[in-house]
C-alpha cells in the first residue's frame, strides 16, 4: 500500500519534472526554429549555444515586479492564470508515456492513472481550461483582454465539439476509451494515422485551436488586441499564461502521438509489445518522448508559416466543414465497421 | 480550397531553416560603415599640442538638440596669445541628446570639432554620457592636418603633449 503510493509519487515527480523541462526547451526551440526559418541565428549568448535561455528567462520572470493593477478583480486575476496551468498538468497523468518498466521485481505501468475513461477524463479537464483565459479576460476589467476572451471562449467551444466528435472513431475502432489499450490496439494491428486520416487532421487542426496556437490564436492576436487577455498580467502570473500554453502544447502533442502515432510502440519487435526489460521500457519512453517532440515541432513549425485566420472563417470551418465531416467520418466508420463483421460471418 | 498553398507554405518555410543565416553576431562583427559615417563629436588639438577652440559658440548656437554647451574662459596667461583668443573653460556635450548630424564641425571657424566614427555610446548613468573638455580632447587627439592657426607664432605650452614632426604643407593626414 505505502510502496504504491511512493510508487505514483514518484512517477508523479518524475513526469511533472521531465514535461515542464520540455516545456522550458520548447520555447527555446520555438525561437530557434522562428530564427531558422527567417534566416537569422537565434539565441546563443546564455551557455552553450544559448541552452542556459530558459533558466535566465525564468530567473527574469520571477525577478520581475509583479503589478497588481487597481482595477482588476483581484481574487479572479490571481486566480486565472492558475487555471490555464493546472489543466494541462492533470490531463497528462491518464497518457502512457511507456508501457511498463520492470524494477526490483515489480512491474510499474508507466502512466499515473490508468483509468478507462481515459479520453473522457481529458476532454473534461481540458474544457476547464478555457476558464483560466475567459476569467483573465473579465477580471483585468479592460477591453482589450475582455475582446481576447470573448474570442478564445467562441472559439474553444467551437473546437472542441470537432475534437471531440474527431475521435470518435478511433475508439470505436479500438473499442475502449483508455489510452493505454488505444496504444496496444496499434501495436498489435497498426498506427491509426493510417486508418483514420481525416480524423487525424481535424483532431491536429483542433488541437491547434484549442491551444490558441497561429493560425488560430485569437486570443492573444497580438496586432489586434495587444495581447489579448493577458495584457494586464506582469511577471511570474503572466509566466504561468505561458507555461499554461506550452503545457497545453504539451499535452495535445502527446495526445496526438498517442492516438494515432502509435504511443510508444514501434511497429517491429521487440518494440510492439509490452517491455518485458528496463531498457525496452527505458527506449519506449525515448519513442514516445521523440513522438511528442515531433508534434511540437509541427506547433512550432505551422506557427511561423501561417498567418492568423479571419474570425468568421475560423468559424465557418469549425461549424460548416469539421463537424459535417466528422460526422460523416463517424458514420463511414461504423459503416465499415459493421461491414467487415458481415463478411466475417459470412466467410 | 487552401490546403495546397499550406502545404507550399510549410515546404517553404522548411526550407529556410538549413538555409545561411543573415545575422551579424554584433559585439564581435562591427557593421561596416561607410565614408563619411558621422558618430561622436569631439574636440582637436592642433599639430603642436594647442586647443584649437577658442569658444565663439557657434557650434552651440547652431546644434539642433542643444547638445552643446560650452562656457568660455581664457587662455592661460603665460600663452603668447592670451590676450587674442578665448579658450573654453568647459565643454560640455551631451551625448544622450546629440544626433551626430554634424553641424558643429561644419560651422566651426577654427575647425576645432569633428564627427569621429564611433557609434557605440553607453554609459550606465547619465553623467557618464556628459562629455566634458578633458575626455573630448582625450577623444580627439591631434589632428594633423594644413588648417593650422598660429603656426608660425609662439611656442608650445609647457605642459602640452610633444608635438609631432611638422609635416610639409599641403598634406592633409587624417
Amino acid at each position: 500500500m505505502i510502496t504504491d503510493i511512493v510508487i505514483d509519487l514518484v512517477k508523479i515527480a518524475c513526469v511533472l519534472g521531465v514535461m515542464l523541462t520540455i516545456v522550458a526547451y520548447t520555447v527555446l526551440v520555438e525561437r530557434w526554429v522562428c530564427a531558422w526559418i527567417q534566416d537569422r541565428i537565434g539565441p546563443n549568448r546564455v551557455g552553450p549555444w544559448g541552452l542556459l535561455q530558459p533558466l535566465a528567462d525564468f530567473g527574469k520572470l520571477v525577478l520581475k515586479e509583479d503589478v497588481l493593477p487597481r482595477h482588476v478583480q483581484k481574487f479572479y486575476y490571481t486566480l486565472a492564470p492558475a487555471l490555464t496551468m493546472v489543466p494541462a498538468l492533470l490531463t497528462i497523468a491518464v497518457v502512457p508515456w511507456g508501457s511498463q518498466l520492470p524494477i526490483a521485481g515489480r512491474m510499474i505501468d508507466c502512466i499515473i492513472a490508468n483509468i478507462d475513461v481515459g479520453i473522457l477524463f481529458i476532454f473534461a479537464i481540458a474544457s476547464l481550461g478555457v476558464y483560466g483565459i475567459v476569467l483573465a479576460g473579465w477580471a483585468s476589467n479592460s477591453k482589450y483582454p475582455f475582446l481576447g476572451a470573448v474570442r478564445s471562449s467562441a472559439q474553444m467551444i467551437s473546437y472542441e465539439v470537432c475534437l471531440g466528435l474527431s475521435v470518435v472513431p478511433v475508439f470505436m475502432q479500438v473499442g475502449s476509451l483508455n489510452l493505454m489499450k488505444v496504444v496496444e490496439y496499434q501495436a498489435q494491428h497498426t498506427w491509426l494515422i493510417l486508418c483514420q486520416p481525416i480524423s487525424f487532421f481535424i483532431f491536429v487542426t483542433s488541437a491547434f485551436a484549442e491551444t490558441n496556437r497561429l493560425p488560430f490564436d485569437f486570443p492573444e492576436a497580438e496586432q489586434e488586441l495587444v495581447a489579448g487577455y493577458n495584457t494586464e498580467y506582469s511577471s511570474m502570473k503572466f509566466g504561468m499564461f505561458f507555461m499554461g500554453e506550452y503545457s497545453n502544447m504539451f499535452v495535445a502533442s502527446a495526445l496526438m502521438a498517442t492516438l494515432f502515432l502509435g504511443g510508444w510502440s514501434l511497429p517491429f519487435a521487440p518494440f510492439n509489445a509490452p517491455a518485458q526489460t528496463l531498457a525496452i521500457g527505458l527506449i519506449q519512453i525515448g519513442v514516445f518522448l521523440a513522438k511528442t517532440m515531433l508534434f511540437l515541432f509541427l506547433f512550432i513549425w505551422v506557427r511561423w508559416t501561417l498567418p492568423r485566420f479571419r474570425y468568421d472563417k475560423l468559424m465557418a470551418l469549425g461549424w460548416k466543414i469539421f463537424i459535417p465531416l466528422t460526422i460523416a467520418n463517424i458514420v463511414l466508420t461504423g459503416a465499415v465497421l459493421v461491414g467487415l463483421e458481415v463478411m466475417k460471418a459470412n466467410l | 480550397m487552401y490546403f495546397p498553398q499550406i502545404f507550399k507554405g510549410l515546404w517553404l518555410t522548411l526550407k529556410h531553416i538549413p538555409k545561411r543565416k543573415f545575422t551579424r553576431q554584433y559585439p564581435e562583427e562591427k557593421p561596416p560603415l561607410y565614408g563619411d559615417y558621422r558618430g561622436a563629436p569631439v574636440l582637436v588639438r592642433d599639430p603642436q599640442g594647442r586647443v584649437k577652440c577658442v569658444a565663439c559658440q557657434l557650434c552651440e548656437f547652431v546644434c539642433p538638440p542643444k547638445a552643446i554647451r560650452v562656457i568660455p574662459g581664457y587662455r592661460p596667461e603665460e600663452r603668447f596669445d592670451a590676450n587674442v583668443e578665448k579658450e573654453p573653460k568647459d565643454f560640455i556635450i551631451d551625448m544622450l541628446r546629440c544626433i551626430y548630424c554634424g553641424y558643429c564641425e561644419e560651422v566651426c571657424p577654427e575647425e576645432a570639432i569633428f564627427l569621429q566614427r564611433d557609434f557605440s555610446i553607453t554609459g550606465y548613468k547619465r553623467e557618464e554620457l556628459q562629455f566634458h573638455k578633458d575626455k573630448l580632447l582625450e577623444l580627439g587627439g591631434v589632428r594633423a592636418d594644413s588648417i593650422w592657426k598660429w603656426k608660425y607664432a609662439g611656442a608650445p605650452p609647457p605642459d602640452a603633449p610633444a608635438a609631432p614632426e611638422r609635416k610639409p604643407e599641403g598634406v592633409v593626414q587624417l
